[in-house]
């Protein structure tokens, strides 16, 4: 006897898309998924909806025209885009920012980690399904937009350095709003674990979902808090200090799960950690000039130069080649978003449709930087 | 047998629904209500070019070098200059400035030798035209006026 003679019931592969204008993929990302059911058999990212030929732009542009652009990349970390483009330009041309202005970086940049970790934990909970911690993070975030918006006029594309150091003096009290921003957002920090930590829907929602072993974010490259959660202590801020990061005192935070609520605890953890920062880097502002000696055309030798920083989400690398034009010859930026996102199918296999969108919240994705 | 009085009782949310409580007091609002208050930006905020003027004789300030439009990455400025044949000086005839380009970077106005171009306070920019965001040089010092409507 025959098998009855039908395929309505057999289990076929279903393709679904999604995005790119579905609000979890976090701006314009589309994402093709192959299901089984509920189960993800394998994921395509199609991005580029976002490209703007940033590399290419800079090719067009002046070493200090380019400068703002590089804030449109990750616009929610926009100052460690600015601090990585700073020092490979000042690397090309061996010059080193004055001790002032290096502290000041360090201050603005540690304050915009905070930033954009309030950021990527509010709407990564949005995704998941807890709106009210975004409302609390947004208002926190609110506090260092201010301080942005005091030191250098602008809250979100800040373009607050400039080759050689600083444009902007530090405002007056500059250090009483960062004191006073450090003792309000700790206990606000508890005030989240308070929320989520805990909570039976979030740990069940995260816990064992998007497993991205050492190994595995090794080859695929994946730096940052994925990296960190996986239980690799590689920070590029202890491994290859920059800007007088070696000066702090401050402890890598690592889990070793290497999931998604990993992920989350690590991000909490370096929020305190970048506090900590903050608070011996306040304490000891050098006086002094904010602008070291950089000629009115910045004219760099023949030569090239890669500078990576520790951006909230990973390895910023900038690579630049000089032709000893005033404009690059070629700019190439390692995004940290593009290359963790690269990661995405591995983390996705066997993970259910829910599941993709907490994975997608997890990597913390900013599409500007990921199309640039 | 804890963990299972936890579970039953619902502690952690709970827990979570406490923290939420105590945001819900009136003192803890955040919302501006924007169109009827205005916020107060920063001192140094980008805001809306301004060509300044002197003024005690309502002379414009600005000497037409052109380092403005030079330093401009999106190349938006355009100064008409014309030589005084008299005093042998450039003056300032035209000066138009597209916001519509602009990204409020302040590279224009670090490159003022005499602070004539300036980023201001103003930021309700928004026009009914493409054309609106094409600034004169009229408009460059007489600045903005967003029509203000009673809330």
């Amino acid at each position: 006897m025959a098998a009855a003679g039908t395929t309505f019931l057999d289990a076929t592969e279903l393709v679904l898309n999604m995005g790119p204008q579905h609000p979890s993929t976090h701006g314009v990302l589309r994402v093709i998924l192959k299901l089984d059911g509920e189960r993800i058999l394998g994921t395509e990212c199609v991005i580029g909806y976002l490209h703007r030929g940033v590399e290419k732009i800079a090719e067009n542009r002046t070493y200090q025209m380019f400068a703002p652009y590089v804030d449109r990349m990750d616009y929610i970390a926009a100052v460690s885009n600015g601090l990585g483009y700073c020092l490979a330009v000042e690397k090309l041309m061996s010059i080193e920012a004055p001790p002032r202005a290096r502290v000041a970086r360090v201050i603005l940049c540690e304050l915009n980690r905070i930033a954009s970790h309030l950021f990527w934990l509010g709407t990564h909970a949005l995704d998941i399904g807890a709106i009210t911690p975004l409302f609390y993070t947004l208002r926190e975030r609110e506090e260092v937009l201010k301080i942005f918006e005091n030191y250098c006029g602008a809250r979100l594309t800040t373009h607050a350095f400039r080759i050689g150091g600083l444009q902007y003096e530090l405002q007056d009290g500059f250090e009483r709003e960062v004191t006073a921003f450090c003792d309000a957002v700790l206990p606000k920090i508890d005030e989240y674990e308070e929320l989520l930590s805990g909570n039976r829907i979030w740990v069940q929602r995260l816990t064992g979902v998007g497993i991205l072993n050492a190994d595995d974010c090794k080859q695929y490259g994946v730096t940052g808090p994925v990296l960190r959660a996986a239980g690799v202590q590689w920070d590029i801020r202890k491994a290859l200090p920059y800007s007088g990061y070696e000066k702090y005192e401050f402890d890598i935070p690592i889990a070793h799960n290497a999931d998604t609520y990993d992920r989350y605890a690590v991000r909490m953890a370096e929020m305190r950690q970048s506090v900590r920062i903050l608070r011996q880097a306040v304490d000891g502002i050098p006086t002094g000039p904010i602008m070291a000696k950089v000629p009115k055309v910045v004219k760099p030798p023949v030569g090239e130069a890669y500078v990576s920083i520790e951006a909230p989400k990973g390895e910023l690398g900038y690579f630049l080649v000089s032709d000893g034009s005033t404009q690059p010859y070629r700019l190439r930026v390692r995004p940290p978003s593009l290359i963790n996102l690269q990661a995405l199918d591995r983390m996705c296999r066997g993970a259910l449709i829910a599941d993709v969108v907490a994975i997608i919240g997890t990597i913390d994705i900013v599409l500007g930087e990921v199309d640039r | 047998m804890l963990a299972f009085l936890r579970t039953i009782l619902l502690l952690d949310l709970i827990q979570g629904l406490w923290v939420t409580f105590r945001n819900q007091h009136p003192k803890n609002i955040y919302t501006e209500q924007y169109p009827a208050e205005r916020p107060k930006v920063a001192e140094r905020y980008r805001g809306a070019p301004r060509l300044n003027i002197n003024s005690e004789n309502g002379q414009t300030l600005c000497i037409a070098c052109d380092l403005c439009a030079v330093a401009c990455p999106e190349n938006l400025i355009v100064v008409g200059s014309e030589r005084n044949p008299e005093t042998r000086r450039k003056e300032l005839t035209t000066f138009i400035y597209d916001t519509s380009r602009c990204m409020f970077c302040g590279l224009c106005e670090d490159a003022c030798p005499v602070d004539a171009l300036e980023l201001t306070q103003d930021f309700e920019l928004a026009t009914y035209t493409r054309a609106g965001m094409i600034w004169d040089r009229q408009m460059l010092e007489e600045g903005p006026k967003p029509k203000r409507y009673n809330f």
